[in-house]
């Protein structure tokens, strides 16, 4: 017969269900307006689809239940949880998971609780106001079905011993299981950690107490779960993360034994228990079992330790001891640390120690770079640190290399490595390379044999050399959205060339919808799409692996089927109108009351001798951060507690590269602008004339989504001024590119240098950009003029809070890249700056940019979305492009694709 | 009256088949849904079948009989849409407690009567509770996902109204039933649990019964079928169970799953298969019977019956065919841990 046990069981959209092995319970705790101050500023914003970024980036961290707290004082906290709230809802990579509604005021919970389906946690109720209030809050907690956690907490005060702990749980159990008709399982005991070590000898045994209070409370309840907000602990030692890390280690080591289940914690934040230094490990169990802690004795031992981090500071890292450690020790530190001041020396002397060569890469350096991936993939490291990590790495095996070649030729029947082979290339049509970059270093790193084919690499040349070097698996990466096409043609070609291996899709535009819709039904022996470079491991150690495959490929179909099951299903929810009616609903712009301004010349005119410190100032960082996996908003996240260190030490390398880059003028800026006299000659085509005469025509696709009342269809062809009204408006355009990086890219890659390579390729790409801001804000003040007296600082640039736009074809706003024919026609073609176009028109450089100005103040960005047939065909007609053409270009639009 | 849990206990408990089918069969026109006391109501009323409580009891009282001869245990009253939220369609809120009270008396009255003809077969009627015409969990505006167009008290209040009226016609049961979102479902549970508890009556048991929209095994709301079962576990249901949406060929798996999870009895009533290019549902009977017999066979199911496109036919042959199966066991439960 069928059994049911008494687990815990909660669900968002999917269950979780809490059974004994599934050891520690992550509740996510950056949703909450008094922990995050991001998170609160962008609720007091009303940025609520922002902050819903938040809660994915919990959930992307491994958390298993999310904890939303809006107690804020200048919240409306019952508004914000229920907007959130609703919000969160409709995003079912978050739903999936439980909520844990938090709030000091019940009327906050209990709105919270009207607004979720699943079966959430309350935190938290207790006897603080007396038994009767208690009882009454847990009634409506079960009416609504909610599992709670309970402060140990009474009229009292808050429970601070062992006895009054364990008193007041067995009461307040007694009332929940007894009186209000609780499940025990749907009992939680917040135990109340306390900071110790803070100098008064009561507060001594408070950690003690806790982990005491938690056995005995589940020795007598063995179904209820016991919690804590660990943070609490190390109060005292605010300020030192080194200490506060190890302390909360080392309790939750000894708690969880102890019974704890759950816990608000910032997982990034701990350190593994075996990886606190001994002596610092020892100091931190003494204070938490208040051990030879006479006369606070422990305590000031800790404190003690404290301050001689915090003396040294930054410096912590020069300390030498490590030196004295086996080679294979300092191999591994160097790895872990990202030092190569003694790489060569340490390789030497391991070279000289292993009867091989090639033994010390398969033996200390395989090993050490192992620890480097598991730091990783447990969230310990960030990004930047693993490609310093294989810097080190890169650096010992040209170390070795001449040792291996010599011993081949003497020996060529010596058996030589057999790592599995990776092969990377960014699609044919595309030149966009720092994504795939990364996943290469990061797989590098993780002992597997890269094969990195470069930009825009044909279908053919990437399967040849796949079967010609058996390579295990095949990565493309790709950035702008022909390339989706590309892919699914790649993907096409396996299959009809009979192929087994598995094929993995990355880069900015892909998506998993994408890949499940398009590209996996096109290929049967798996096809995994990757959300970023820390992804990248884990999924290609499950495909190496022979047991872990088949699961592993399964899940993923299985996945990708129910995407594909839920994209036919969505498709018929949005509403669209008939091209027609969209039409009929253009932007509403009054020329009536509008001047258009001449601009200061017709023509183009070519920018070069652009000083790059000029540049500098309007540099957008945030994409560099996000390069480099690091999210968050810049400057803020230098100070972030879990990412602060790391992305501080990245932004300094980077301004150091970037004030040489400026010194020694690696790279030059070369644009040219131009404007035309234009009008709109119907709804959606812009008439301009040329210095010539001629007239060229531009068009324009229009939103067709079913807006709210009131809200426009947007073109672009709706900020220029109708023929009929008389008026001579004007269009402009540019392009401006960033050139000469290739042979500093060589002198990098020669080096091994992938750190300051990658870093090189992004500030590129932030340069480029910030010449288009740049030469954005000289044509408005200068050149066109319509906007002579704007002041604007570089944050306000950036939010583009200036008066018009400049929105590039390829992007939201113009979809279509084929304009860039015309653009390109109209600057002076490929010679003026040097940009070739790619046959999927990607522009190289890479650090290129190019885009149409609009001047009217009400000139707005937009993205088009999805579009139906009757416009793709209009549209067709009137590029006078065949159809199937035109579709494929604006195959990522079309309403019918994902 | 026996306990229907001692019933569950001896046999598999047939619910009867759909009502809207049936009332099609009379082929009303707007005439007959307004009978003489709504001749002048300003909005159209036909298609407005909970109304035919009030205008054509005879009808209502005549198909619930159809099915007690068909073999039903369990009737559903006729109030599938009658709560004040979705009877605003017709200008009709006020009538929502009218209607229930009605409704129950009529499916009470057919039931009585087969009671007293035969006690030893209990019968049973189950007030039904549908899913509202707006859900609570999902925003119908793209451009939105903030906005409801309902709120959770309005919910409630519509529930409860529809509750309180239902008890007082008499009911035994409360079935809630057709669940697209789990979250109007909580809101009919929260109804039913604070009506029962400020009231002091005696609760009545409540059925359960969601609804899997498609293939993928997860309601319209987004929740798979576990999820759901741990969403509304709180109400301690009678049963929980499947209805609508799919067939019987296509609910095999999820009742299979669920009859695997759930610590209360299990009930599945499915459609009668899919409907076809006319929007008809044309399974026979037999052919419905006979999957619902591999359900009984194979332990899956406490309480089966149909939903829409069932008459009292397939009712006739699904008590035919799973009568010589004994009920799904109740599993175990546990209220320890192994150690």
């Amino acid at each position: 017969m069928t059994k049911i046990l008494p687990y815990m069981r909660l669900s968002g959209l999917e269950p979780l269900v809490v059974r004994p092995e599934s050891n520690f319970l992550n509740v996510g705790e950056r949703t909450n307006v008094t922990g995050s101050k991001k998170f609160a500023r962008l609720i007091r914003e009303g940025n609520f689809e922002e902050a819903l970024s938040v809660a994915r980036q919990q959930v992307e961290n491994g958390a298993q239940i999310i904890d939303v707290n809006m107690d804020d004082a200048l919240l409306d906290g019952v508004q914000a949880m229920t907007t959130f709230l609703n919000y969160l809802q409709s995003e079912p990579d978050i739903a999936r998971i439980p909520v844990m509604i938090d709030s000091s005021k019940f009327e906050i919970i209990e709105a919270g609780l009207k607004c979720v389906q699943g079966k959430c946690i309350v935190n938290s109720i207790s006897m603080k106001e007396g038994v009767e209030k208690f009882v009454r809050e847990a009634k409506i907690c079960r009416l609504f079905g909610a599992a709670v956690v309970v402060m140990a907490f009474d009229e009292a005060g808050q429970a601070d011993t062992f006895e009054r702990r364990v008193s007041i749980c067995e009461r307040a159990y007694d009332i929940l299981v007894n009186e209000v008709g609780f499940q025990p399982q749907d009992i939680i005991f917040d135990l109340n950690i306390f900071a110790i070590a803070t100098g008064l000898e009561e507060h001594n045994n408070y950690a003690v107490d806790f982990i005491e209070a938690t056995k005995v409370i589940k020795g007598k309840f063995p179904l209820v779960k016991i919690s804590g907000g660990v943070s609490n602990l190390s109060f005292s030692f605010r300020g030192n993360e080194h200490v506060r890390e190890a302390m909360h280690s080392v309790f939750l080591f000894y708690a969880i034994k102890a019974g704890m289940d759950m816990g608000i914690v910032n997982a990034g934040q701990l350190v593994v228990y075996d990886e606190i230094e001994p002596g610092l490990r020892r100091l931190c169990e003494d204070v938490i079992f208040n051990r030879n802690n006479d006369n606070n004795e422990s305590t000031d031992k800790l404190i003690a330790f404290a301050e001689t981090v915090k003396a040294k500071g930054k410096e912590t890292i020069k300390d030498e001891t490590w030196r004295q450690g086996t080679v294979e020790q300092r191999l591994t530190h160097s790895l872990i640390n990202g030092i190569t001041d003694y790489i060569e020396q340490d390789t030497e002397e391991a070279r000289l120690k292993y009867p091989r060569p090639l033994e010390v890469i398969e033996g200390p350096l395989m090993d050490g770079m192992n620890v480097v991936g598991d730091l990783f993939g447990a969230g310990k490291m960030f990004l930047p640190q693993v490609v310093k990590s294989a810097r080190v790495m890169k650096k010992s095996v040209a170390w070795l290399t001449p040792f291996i070649e010599e011993e081949k030729k003497s020996n060529p029947a010596a058996q030589q490595g057999s790592a599995a082979k990776i092969l990377l290339a960014t699609v044919k049509g595309d030149v966009h390379d720092i994504g795939k970059n990364i996943v290469g270093v990061v797989l590098g790193c993780n002992g597997y044999d890269i094969i990195d084919l470069g930009v825009m690499v044909p279908a053919d040349k990437i399967l040849d050399t796949a079967v010609k070097e058996n390579v295990a698996i095949i990565g493309l990466s790709g950035l702008i959205t022909p390339s989706l096409d590309e892919m699914v043609h790649v993907a096409h070609e396996m299959k009809r060339r009979g192929m087994q291996l598995p094929l993995l899709i990355g880069g900015a535009t892909t998506s998993r919808m994408h890949t499940a819709v398009k590209i996996a039904p096109q290929y049967d022996n798996g096809v995994v799409h990757v959300l970023d470079a820390s992804r990248s491991v884990t999924v290609a150690g499950a495909l190496l692996s022979d047991e872990q495959k088949p699961k592993f490929l399964q899940d993923t179909r299985k996945q990708y089927q129910q995407l594909r099951d839920d994209f036919a299903k969505k498709r018929t929810v949005k509403q669209y109108l008939p091209f027609q009616e969209a039409q009929a609903n253009p932007a509403a712009i009054d020329w009536k009351n509008f001047t258009p301004v001449a601009p200061g010349f017709t023509g183009t005119k070519v920018i070069e001798d652009v000083p790059l410190s000029a540049l500098v100032p309007y540099i957008d960082w945030n994409p560099f951060f996000i390069a480099w996996e690091l999210g968050g908003k810049f400057p803020q996240l230098l100070d972030d507690e879990v990412i602060g260190k790391e992305a501080t030490r990245l932004y300094n390398d980077a301004t150091q590269l970037l004030q040489k880059i400026v010194a020694e003028k690696w790279l030059q800026a070369r644009g040219v602008i131009g404007f035309w006299p234009a009008n709109r000659v119907a709804p959606d085509s812009i008439a301009l004339t040329q210095t010539n005469g001629e007239t060229l025509q531009l068009e324009t696709l229009r939103q067709q989504i079913k807006k709210a009342p009131g809200q426009p269809n947007f073109s672009l062809a709706d900020f220029i001024a109708p023929k009929e009204t008389g008026l001579q408006d004007y269009i402009g355009a540019f392009s401006v590119t960033i050139s000469g990086i290739e042979p500093h890219l060589e002198k990098f890659q020669a080096a091994h240098d992938d750190y300051n390579k990658i870093s090189l390729q992004a500030l590129a790409d932030r340069l480029v950009e910030a010449f288009a801001e740049y030469l954005h804000e000289q044509v408005r003040k200068e050149y066109w003029g319509y906007a002579k007296e704007e002041q604007l600082d570089n944050e306000a640039l950036i939010k583009e809070k200036y008066a018009g736009i400049r929105p590039a074809p390829g992007y939201p706003a113009c979809p279509d890249h084929t304009e860039k024919y015309k653009l390109f026609h109209l600057l002076g073609g490929e010679t003026t700056t040097g940009i070739q176009l790619t046959e999927s028109l990607a522009m190289y450089p890479a650090a290129s940019v190019c885009g149409w100005y609009f001047a009217h103040p009400n000139s707005q960005y937009f993205g088009v979305g999805k579009i139906k047939p009757d416009q793709v065909e209009d549209y067709a007609a009137r590029k006078k492009m065949p159809l199937e053409e035109i579709q494929k270009w604006l195959r990522p639009i079309l309403e019918d694709e994902a | 009256m026996k306990d229907i849990r001692k019933e569950l206990q001896q046999r598999i408990l047939i619910i009867d088949g759909a009502m809207g089918t049936m009332i099609q069969r009379h082929h009303l026109q707007e005439a007959d849904y307004r009978g003489a006391r709504f001749a002048d109501w300003p909005s159209d009323l036909k298609g407005n079948n909970d109304l035919l409580c009030l205008t054509q009891p005879d009808i209502v009282e005549g198909i619930h009989r159809q099915y007690l001869e068909a073999g039903a245990d369990i009737i559903e009253t006729n109030t599938f849409n009658a709560q004040r939220i979705s009877l605003a369609d017709y200008n009709m809120e006020a009538l929502a407690r009218e209607i229930n009270v009605a409704a129950a008396q009529i499916a009470r009255r057919a039931t009585d009567a087969f009671n007293a003809a035969n006690p030893e077969k209990p019968r049973y009627v189950a007030g039904a509770i549908g899913p509202l015409n707006k859900t609570l969990s999902l925003s119908p505006d793209v451009n939105n996902p903030g906005f409801r167009a309902l709120t959770w008290n309005e919910a409630v209040a519509a529930y409860r109204e529809q509750i309180e009226a239902l008890v007082e016609g008499g009911v035994d049961l409360l079935l809630i039933e057709t669940i697209f979102d789990t979250l109007n479902c909580k809101a009919a549970i929260y109804a039913a649990k604070d009506y029962f508890a400020s009231t002091g009556k005696k609760e009545l048991p409540i059925m359960i019964s969601g609804t899997i929209t498609d293939a993928s095994g997860r309601t319209l709301s987004g929740q798979t079928l576990e999820a759901f079962y741990i969403s509304v576990l709180h109400a301690n249901p009678l049963s929980v169970g499947l209805n609508c949406a799919l067939g019987a060929a296509q609910m095999r798996p999820h009742i299979e799953e669920l009859s695997q999870l759930a610590a209360c009895y299990t009930s599945a009533y499915p459609n009668a298969g899919l409907p076809n290019a006319m929007g008809e549902y044309d399974e026979l009977p037999e052919q419905t019977a006979h999957f619902l017999e591999e359900w009984a066979r194979d332990g899956f199911v406490n309480i089966v019956g149909g939903c829409c496109g069932t008459t009292p036919d397939h009712i006739r042959h699904i008590a035919a065919h799973v009568k010589k199966f004994k009920p799904r066991a109740l599993p175990e439960i546990e209220t320890e841990l192994a150690v």
